[in-house]
């Protein structure tokens, strides 16, 4: 029983909160009189307290000549606005404003307007017919900037071939760190679990045809030629080609390239060629490292599992990888460490505006870098293969 | 001040009281032991040197920054004891413009003015929110068409009226300003003075305002309060504050800006009188 009670006891007092919530709200009242209707608002007309009487007074259909608003109290402008828009409507007279109450309405007069809340929009057809449009016209304006870009490297290359006191040594030692030395340990975890992964998958095929001997070369082979060089590139894109185009492009936003440009000192020589050479100067390095973790994993992979000793493993790869797959990989590197350097940098160059385009050209140079690396790959595999290094 | 000590929960003449508030980012202290009253319905002007926490006191009133100690009171609720839900009942009541105006950018002016009026209340009609949104972007002071804008196609002055239109969107009884004039041209930060005072008289606001203006600390401050030395050093109208012997401020209001600001003011007196003489 007392339980029932204790619950009586909070229905009664919700009711009540909920009465005293209701009491608190605005409220209105329709009465005609003498063929005249009046609207008498009451209660407190602010934006907290206003509740559905702005819908409520929108239906009222009959005509109205006056709305008295002598009890209401307190008022905001959205109060004062609901009451004089009411009023415009009907072409009604406002009656028994307080002081504060004409105040607002007087400044919410002078503020109307049927300014349009959304920003005009073409037609469909129209809009798609614009896009392509910009789009055609991106493309040459882009095809123009990229040759531009590049010419201005050429620029400064050969300057910095003629002067070669030029070159920014302290800048190409340190983006050589943050491109080449800081990548080292995630470079080599990811390359040594993909050995890992190669030897294991590879093992279970080999065995249908008793040939799990042949584990050796696939990762040897296929860790040289391909994978090592690919995959560090595909890192060095996420990693470094982003900053790259982050980097410049925050520069270029706090106009900083504006104040080198100002002082004399040219930005594709300070910025783009230590970021262009140490890409080129690492990708080999880190493509040749990145292979040999991912032997190593293999070997350690087969030395669990297919009983193929470690050291073994790693004298049959000197045996079964013939040194041109070396030399397919060192050669691809530096290309792919350019495009992923030219990739970030002209992006970074490009921006201009606000600080969301550093986001979207940042996205567009890593996405660039990395099609563009496996497109060229596939090029290479084409090539190496006609020319006999099979 | 003494006899408003006792009582101060529910004294409705202090929308803000702020009593020993200390904070500190690692070692720097920014204020210690901080003291400061605003008074309802008036334009209180904060002022200090760079770097004397005016940005971080006014984060911490509006409970974006954590004080280490001290209680701030906004409308008699302590912000900062108070749970996130205490605090909703006051937030509605106060509107903020940050310095860069802080515009949503991929809303339209309208669109960000309407998106404190749907956060808290949000049973409102779309019809209703498009008028007060149209008028609220017209009452202060941007061209009708600004309403369908984007925030990138608004010059400077144009982004903090717009964020002063979503401040005001809830009609709120305490407004925070960061800077309002700062980098506008001086005709601009005129007109935002005005703008302010405006406002402040037709909808009965308290405001707290930070500046670096000395134009807009003669033209529309009723108080101004200096920081420095991690404390609020003096509180009071301009003339109050100019017997202080506090060498910064000393410095501060009789330096050549600050004179040229008063004679300016001066002069626009005179105008006013003549003006009036005349009519």
């Amino acid at each position: 029983m007392p339980c029932f009670q204790a619950l009586c006891l909070a229905v009664v007092n919700i009711s009540k909160h909920i009465l005293s919530i209701m009491q608190e709200g605005a409220d209105f009242t329709v009465e005609e009189a003498g063929g005249r209707t009046t609207v008498t608002i009451t209660g407190p007309m602010r934006v907290s307290t206003i509740g559905d009487i702005d819908s409520l007074l929108r239906e009222i259909e009959e005509p109205v000549q006056f709305v008295d608003i002598s009890q209401v109290a307190p008022i905001d402008t959205i109060g004062a606005w609901i009451i004089y828009r009411f009023a415009c409507d009907k072409g009604a007279e406002v009656l028994g404003a307080s002081e504060q109450a004409e105040i607002l309405l007087d400044a919410v007069e002078e503020s109307t307007s049927s300014a349009d809340i959304q920003p005009p929009r073409d037609m469909l057809w129209i809009r798609v017919a614009l896009s392509a449009g910009d789009t055609v016209f991106d493309l040459f304006e882009g095809a123009k900037r990229n040759i531009g870009f590049l010419g201005a490297i050429l620029a400064a290359i050969w300057r910095t071939i003629c002067h070669p006191s030029r070159l920014r040594g302290k800048a190409l030692v340190r983006q050589m760190e943050l491109v080449g030395v800081t990548a080292l340990p995630i470079v080599g975890l990811m390359s040594f679990l993909i050995g890992i992964v190669i030897a294991q998958q590879g093992a279970v095929q080999l065995k249908q045809f008793g040939a799990e001997a042949l584990t050796v070369n696939l990762v040897g082979r296929i860790t040289l030629r391909e994978l090592g060089v690919l995959m560090t590139a595909i890192m060095v894109a996420g990693r470094s080609g982003s900053a790259f185009a982050a980097q410049i492009g925050t520069m270029k936003l706090t106009e900083e390239i504006d104040a080198m440009r100002t002082i004399g000192v040219s930005a594709v020589e300070a910025l783009v060629l230590p970021r262009l050479a140490a890409a080129c100067i690492m990708m080999p390095l880190l493509g040749f490292y990145s292979s040999c973790v991912a032997i190593i994993g293999g070997a350690v992979i087969s030395d669990l599992t297919l009983g193929i000793p470690f050291l073994t493993f790693l004298s049959r790869i000197q045996e079964v990888v013939p040194v041109y797959d070396f030399w397919v990989g060192m050669v691809k590197a530096p290309v792919f460490g350019m495009i992923i350097a030219l990739s970030g940098c002209y992006q970074g160059m490009q921006v201009k505006g606000n600080a969301e385009e550093v986001g979207l050209r940042t996205t567009k140079a890593v996405v660039m870098a990395i099609f563009m690396v496996i497109v060229l790959d596939a090029f290479f595999a084409v090539f190496f293969t006609e020319i006999g290094w099979a | 001040m003494s006899e408003h000590d006792q009582d101060l929960d529910h004294d409705p003449d202090f929308p803000i009281v702020i009593e020993g508030v200390t904070n500190a980012f690692g070692d720097n202290v920014v204020h210690d032991e901080l003291d400061l009253k605003v008074k309802k319905g008036e334009i209180l002007g904060v002022v200090g040197g760079s770097g004397t926490g005016k940005s971080v006191l006014m984060r911490s009133i509006i409970g974006l920054q954590r004080p280490r100690t001290g209680s701030i009171q906004v409308f008699g609720k302590d912000i900062v004891a108070a749970e996130p839900d205490e605090v909703i009942g006051v937030r509605n009541r106060w509107g903020v413009l940050f310095q860069g105006g802080a515009l949503f950018s991929t809303l339209t002016v309208a669109e960000n003015v309407e998106v404190p009026l749907k956060q808290f209340y949000p049973d409102l009609e779309q019809q209703l929110l498009d008028e007060i949104a149209r008028y609220k972007v017209v009452m202060t002071g941007l061209p009708a068409d600004a309403a369908s804008k984007y925030p990138s196609e608004l010059s400077g002055g144009m982004k903090k009226r717009a964020g002063l239109a979503r401040a005001l969107a809830l009609d709120p009884e305490l407004l925070f300003l960061d800077e309002p004039t700062a980098g506008l041209d001086p005709i601009g930060a005129a007109k935002f003075d005005e703008l302010t005072r405006e406002l402040t008289d037709t909808m009965g606001l308290t405001v707290f305002l930070i500046t670096h203006d000395l134009d807009t600390l003669y033209a529309i401050c009723d108080r101004v309060a200096v920081l420095a030395d991690k404390k609020v050093i003096a509180v009071g109208t301009i003339p109050e504050l100019l017997e202080s012997d506090h060498p910064w401020i000393q410095e501060y209001f009789n330096g050549p800006r600050a004179r040229a600001a008063l004679a300016s003011k001066e002069r626009g007196n005179e105008l006013d009188k003549s003006s009036e003489g005349n009519a």
